[in-house]
């Protein structure tokens, strides 16, 4: 197995006319978080989306270059279903199906084949331990996931995420619309589920990223600026524009 | 609005005529609204609520006795029938428009303008058209079936039109959702836009019904007009509303018509109550 678990290797993007991405190299490592922070337009979001492929979606997007996941091209020789089922997504918006908590969860399993209901039971039960979020629902499972609070439905969508037993989560700025207090147990959360799991997070907000990630890459203009361990990233940039960005002197 | 309310307001239109006669106004308009409603539905009520007697539900059809029964049953024959061939025609038509088609498409602009054509026309127009490609060209003669090809397309637009919307106001971060699980685009729109949009459809697809209870000009020349309970698809048969017009038409009849328009105001009723029920429990399943 590669050290690396996703490989971005000269990556370009556009959207129409417009060069979102210029020529992105960055390898992601197993079983760590790695932040992505920068100003808005930056590219950050974009790279995000580009790993599991949901830049498809939008209309005048040309890519060039390559991402691998363990080794494998995901635009060229990978399946997309296999692809979105091993790279899981949780958005910035919670955004549950207006269905019960138990069919949210379900969903994904389903999709992908598994119909028993004993098995269904046991995954639903896992992931929604896992998102920690078991003991607030367990009783009405059957209830609709629209029920719940933002930090709650967001929870939920992380347990949705897991269910169909990703490898790796992107998450787009998963506590941009959710309090305090929620935010910190979706932080406490990805800190506890790193360990079987390789979490990529983008982050408007700084601070997140240096109490939760292993690694930083700094985006501006659409180039990777600088990539390090967190900690070093935040103490010493080698970079004087990240230096100017961690300082808030911009964005 | 309370007395103290009241005389306040007087005051300040005392000081400001103009908006004391723009009060008036739509006061008056309100009153006359209700009004016109409240003469029609009670008219209707008086004259023909004495008439109803239980000889007007008996299963023949006969001179002495000018039975509903068998109207009633054809239209909801006619209202089956008709949703069946335009429901799902209608429904994934829109579907195509709203989810697979590309943005700016020929056909979808073509499609579109049809429709909305199309929802325009008066219905005789189309019973015109049901009786030269149904009736003769086909040779199916006036029957059900004839009519319920010939309402299935003027519902058409109709539903076309709701579903649209419907799955317009479908979030995109559902789709998206549902696509980061690896989920292919058939599933996404079956499992997860459609069930969304569901309200909308089906209160498009209730408007549909009333329209289709509601006709007459577009059925006379297609699905006829005898009285009797057709036997299969291919004899003629009349829905309520025809019913009602060929008996006020006799004038030997008026009292049984009268009658028969309390039946057809008390199924529009209910049809409304049904669909504000149905709507209700989908959103409290939401919920």
């Amino acid at each position: 197995m590669p050290e690396n678990k996703i490989s971005v290797n000269g990556l370009d993007l556009y959207y129409s006319e417009f060069h979102a991405l210029k020529n992105v190299n960055i390898d992601i490592a197993p079983n760590e978080i790695t932040a992505f922070i920068g100003p808005s337009g930056c590219g950050k979001s974009t790279l995000l989306k580009s790993l599991n492929r949901m830049n498809d979606l939008v209309e005048g997007c040309r890519i060039t270059g390559a991402v691998t996941l363990d080794g494998v091209d995901i635009y060229k020789d990978m399946e997309i279903t296999y692809l979105r089922k091993n790279v899981g997504m949780v958005f910035q918006k919670p955004n549950p199906f207006p269905m019960s908590i138990y069919d949210n969860i379900a969903y994904g399993p389903r999709t992908h084949g598994i119909r028993r209901k004993s098995d269904l039971d046991d995954i639903v039960e896992e992931s929604l331990k896992k998102a920690s979020i078991w003991n607030e629902v367990s009783d009405r499972l059957k209830r609709s996931a629209l029920g719940l609070s933002g930090g709650q439905q967001q929870r939920l969508c992380i347990a949705r995420a897991l269910a169909v037993k990703p490898e790796v989560i992107l998450m787009d700025e998963p506590t941009s619309a959710l309090d305090p207090i929620s935010t910190m147990k979706i932080e406490e959360l990805c800190c506890e589920i790193k360990d079987s799991y390789t979490i990529v997070i983008v982050t408007h907000n700084m601070q997140q990223a240096t109490r939760i990630s292993d690694k930083t890459a700094f985006f501006l203009h659409g180039e990777i600026v600088e990539f390090d361990e967190t900690e070093k990233l935040f103490s010493t940039p080698s970079d004087k524009r990240t230096e100017d960005y961690i300082t808030g002197r911009f964005g | 609005m309370t007395m103290t309310g009241f005389r306040f307001d007087m005051k300040t239109y005392k000081k400001h005529p103009l908006s004391f006669l723009f009060m008036l106004l739509v006061w008056i308009a309100a009153a006359l609204t209700a009004a016109v409603f409240l003469a029609v539905v009670g008219y209707v009520l008086i004259k023909g609520i004495p008439q109803l007697k239980p000889s007007l539900f008996a299963w023949n059809y006969t001179t002495d006795n000018v039975s509903m029964m068998p109207a009633i049953i054809t239209t909801v024959e006619m209202v089956a029938i008709s949703l069946l061939i335009a429901g799902p025609l209608g429904i994934f038509c829109s579907v195509y428009l709203t989810e697979y088609a590309k943005r700016g498409n020929k056909i979808v602009k073509a499609v579109r303008l049809t429709a909305e054509t199309l929802q325009g026309i008066p219905s005789i127009v189309y019973g015109l058209f049901g009786m030269l490609c149904f009736v003769t060209s086909l040779k199916w003669g006036y029957s059900l079936l004839a009519g319920c090809f010939t309402v299935s397309i003027m519902i058409l637009p109709l539903i076309m039109r709701s579903t649209e919307e419907a799955l317009k106001s479908v979030p995109d971060s559902y789709r998206e959702g549902s696509y980061g699980l690896g989920a292919g685009k058939l599933r996404t729109v079956f499992r997860i836009v459609i069930p969304s949009a569901g309200n909308g459809i089906l209160a498009g697809i209730i408007l549909a019904i009333g329209r289709i209870i509601g006709e007459t000009a577009a059925l006379m020349y297609t699905a006829g007009t005898v009285a009797q309970l057709p036997e299969n698809v291919f004899m003629s048969g009349r829905t309520l509303s025809i019913h009602m017009y060929q008996l006020s038409r006799e004038g030997l009849h008026t009292d049984d018509a009268a009658a028969t328009a309390v039946i057809l105001l008390i199924t529009v009723f209910a049809l409304n109550g049904l669909a504000e029920y149905i709507a209700k429990k989908l959103d409290k399943n939401k919920l």
